[in-house]
């Protein structure tokens, strides 16, 4: 069992837990990822390592309550535990095992989009800890989804947040918020590195092709076993099929096929959305409405 | 009621029906109850020079065990047989006897052979049943051995050495103990709490301690196994997990699946379990490509799940690798076979969903370095399937993770681990493998020989 020794709220359905796992801890990079089973019953769902603490032993996950199994898993509390959380799994992100007098020469802008500000993170911190100045933008739809902005501040040279509803920071979608930095307040970029929604990455990648700027994604499709074993996570990257739990998750965003990618998360969605009524109707859950009976 | 006895031919097993299995995922073959498996063990002459051990991997003193049936001392046939066998209720469901040691019987010359496995089974579920479990009186040795994975391979080896008195911890990457007998084989195959988790508790109850939820590789490595952790000797049996596709157009549609995924949904994950949260989609009309074992089960499953299912294979019937029991099982539920047909493209809706498989009529023309007649695409025949799930059943090769963060382990060009056969001694000190991971995907009675054959190796390793 892996025990939950700390728990916050960051937004609205965005949780942060720090887990008791002291093989993960000691063994994890920024890049990675893990896999929760709260229980018996749960699926398997891949996170992106947030944080770790080597002496303590703890790994810090983010997660937002998309489907059934999440809204189980956000109603634990410290002191409980989740049956099973295995890791590290996938590459380290590139940057850990780059030269460093390469790195001290580029200029990188993280792009973290939603809950995707939780993997980016431990990148910004490890670049900060090497001594390295990076910026980073952090968008969302509104104010509300803003997640992390104070440590991020403490690790990143420059923050921008932008809401797409200017309810708080810099009023526009990230590309809005990168296209400024470059074109109004003189930014220039070697490397970007985006995470988020992939529709975001998507359209960061679009513009940074445009902009001739090197940009990595970490891609989090469905999975089962995060070891290379099934298959579920496969996607097409330069025309040729990977899987994200082993040969990534990070790739090189300008040859990732975005639209399979969005295509095949949505695969379980409506297995989830059933799933997901059942556990609110509870006993009450008739067959009909959701049309599980004529499954 | 006494049984009758003919003795060229078997004691027929009891078994589900097939059209009311075909909607479960009961077991299907219910097998013996005592006064059967009595009669059955009436018929074997208990040979002096038995032809039956010598085609058994783990050589199980198979005669011996019969005849403590015969005199109905089940207690008795089940300590002959956990002498060799830690597995004796996995074996006595998913060996495949008829090529190992029922083929070598001499009851087989005129009539049917002994249905060993069928006794074999009775035997391991009675003392399941009945709370026997091997004895253990050892003295310890104070020397300690990890072994990675904990499938047939890792089992067998992990508990030899523990009745060796070696203090062994099994490290198992997924959240369950078992490997393929867990994510692999169906639960209409082999029960999972019943009989798998039952023979895995016996192996911990000879001393082995499993610690689930570790990939080697990741989350630590060999060398740190043996450098930090103080493990004297290593033994990798980490299987054959990847899974192979074509290669075709349309192969990333989704309700395209490697079998690994669309079994491990189901049996690890016990997705065909309401109460599980893991989803999976059943399909009305399922291609299974491929015709070994594997793509038997996936059919199997899917059928259970409510598909109309079609088994595509590009050879003919003779042809196919999977056991004929289990060919039979599938026919008997309603599988259709569609022989000499390969598929061609996935043909893909606009969603991204598959709306069809294009597959080419084949003919065999003439035998390739395999033996087997090779198949040839018969100009065309093209045609469409309509199928809206597609299951690729194709093999699979060996992880390459501990190979790759092991210093000096060294792989052959198929990435399976190189290891003796006679001892699992690979190209590192210390470091012994067996099973899938050095064969290629095989059965589950060869690894656990591996298994065995390494747990003696590793025995004189550490007594030198």
């Amino acid at each position: 069992m892996y025990k939950i020794v700390k728990k916050r709220t960051l937004a609205n359905n965005i949780v942060l837990m720090d887990i008791e796992a002291p093989r993960v801890a000691k063994h994890c990079y920024p890049g990675q990822f893990v896999i929760v089973k709260m229980d018996e019953k749960g699926e398997r769902i891949p996170l992106t390592v947030c944080d770790y603490d080597r002496e303590q032993g703890t790994v810090t996950i983010v997660f937002q309550t998309v489907g059934a199994s999440t809204q189980k898993m956000a109603q634990y509390e410290v002191g409980e535990a989740f049956r099973d959380f295995v890791g590290p799994l996938g590459c380290k992100s590139e940057l850990i095992d780059e030269d460093p007098e390469v790195l001290k020469k580029k200029k990188i802008l993280f792009v973290a989009g939603g809950v995707g500000t939780a993997p980016v993170y431990p990148q910004v911190k490890w670049m900060k800890a090497q001594g390295y100045d990076v910026d980073c933008i952090i968008g969302a739809r509104n104010k509300d989804l803003i997640i992390l902005e104070e440590e991020m501040k403490q690790v990143a040279k420059n923050t921008y947040v932008c809401t797409d509803d200017g309810s708080y920071g810099f009023k526009g979608n990230v590309n809005d918020q990168i296209k400024d930095l470059i074109e109004n307040q003189g930014k220039n970029y070697d490397l970007v590195i985006a995470i988020g929604p992939v529709i975001m990455m998507k359209f960061v990648c679009i513009l940074t092709k445009e902009l001739n700027i090197p940009t990595v994604v970490s891609m989090n499709p469905i999975m089962v076993d995060g070891t290379g074993m099934c298959g579920a996570c496969r996607l097409m990257v330069g025309g040729e099929v990977k899987f994200a739990c082993v040969d990534g998750p990070e790739f090189d965003g300008h040859l990732v096929d975005f639209d399979q990618s969005m295509k095949r998360q949505q695969m379980y969605k409506t297995e989830e959305g059933r799933a997901m009524l059942k556990l609110q109707e509870g006993d009450t859950h008739k067959n009909g409405g959701c049309g599980c009976a004529d499954k | 009621m006494a049984i009758e006895v003919d003795v060229l031919k078997r004691v027929p097993v009891r078994e589900q029906e097939p059209k009311k299995r075909a909607t479960n995922f009961e077991e299907v073959c219910l097998g013996y109850n005592l006064e059967e498996a009595q009669a059955e063990a009436s018929r074997c002459i208990n040979c002096k020079n038995a032809q039956c051990v010598k085609g058994c991997p783990v050589n199980i003193d198979i005669p011996g065990f019969i005849s403590k049936v015969k005199e109905g001392d089940l207690a008795g046939a089940y300590e002959v047989i956990s002498k060799y066998s830690a597995l004796p209720a996995v074996c006595g469901r998913v060996c495949p006897q008829e090529s190992q040691c029922e083929c070598k019987c001499i009851r087989g010359i005129k009539g049917e052979p002994i249905s060993i496995g069928k006794l074999e089974r009775f035997v391991a579920d009675w003392a399941r049943e009945n709370g026997v479990s091997p004895k253990v009186d050892v003295e310890k040795k104070n020397k300690k051995v990890a072994v990675i994975g904990s499938g047939p391979a890792g089992l067998t080896c992990a508990g030899d050495l523990a009745k060796m008195g070696y203090d062994v911890t099994i490290f198992e990457a997924l959240h369950e103990a078992g490997g393929v007998l867990s994510y692999g084989i169906p639960e209409f195959r082999l029960p999972k709490r019943t009989v798998v988790a039952a023979e895995v508790e016996n192996v911990k109850k000879l001393g082995v301690k499993i610690e689930t939820n570790v990939v080697i590789g990741k989350a630590t490595t060999i060398d740190e196994l043996m450098e930090e952790e103080g493990f004297d000797a290593v033994f990798v049996g980490s299987g054959a997990g990847l899974p192979k596709f074509m290669g075709i157009a349309g192969e990333n549609a989704n309700g395209v699946f490697s079998a690994n995924e669309y079994l491990t949904r189901s049996n690890l994950m016990k997705a065909f379990d309401e109460s599980y949260d893991t989803p999976i989609v059943g399909g009305k009309k399922v291609a299974v490509v491929g015709g070994g074992n594997v793509a038997m089960d996936a059919a199997r499953t899917a059928l259970r799940l409510g598909a109309e299912v079609h088994i595509v294979y590009r050879r003919s019937e003779e042809e196919l690798p999977a056991r004929v029991e289990e060919v039979h099982h599938a026919k008997e539920e309603g599988i259709i076979f569609d022989l000499l047909t390969n598929p061609k493209e996935i043909l893909v809706d606009e969603n991204g969903a598959v709306s069809g498989m294009k597959v080419v009529k084949m003919e065999l023309g003439e035998p390739d370095e395999s033996g087997r007649r090779r198949p040839v695409e018969v100009p065309g025949s093209e045609f469409v399937l309509d199928v809206d799930t597609v299951i690729m059943s194709l093999g699979t090769s060996p992880n390459p993770l501990i190979a790759s963060t092991t210093d000096g382990l060294e792989t052959n060009k198929w990435g399976c681990i190189i290891a003796k056969e006679e001892n699992g001694e690979t190209t590192k000190k210390g470091v012994y493998a067996g099973g899938d991971s050095v064969t290629g995907a095989a059965t589950v009675i060869l690894a656990m020989g591996a298994g065995k054959a390494a747990a003696s190796g590793i025995d004189a390793y550490l007594s030198k």
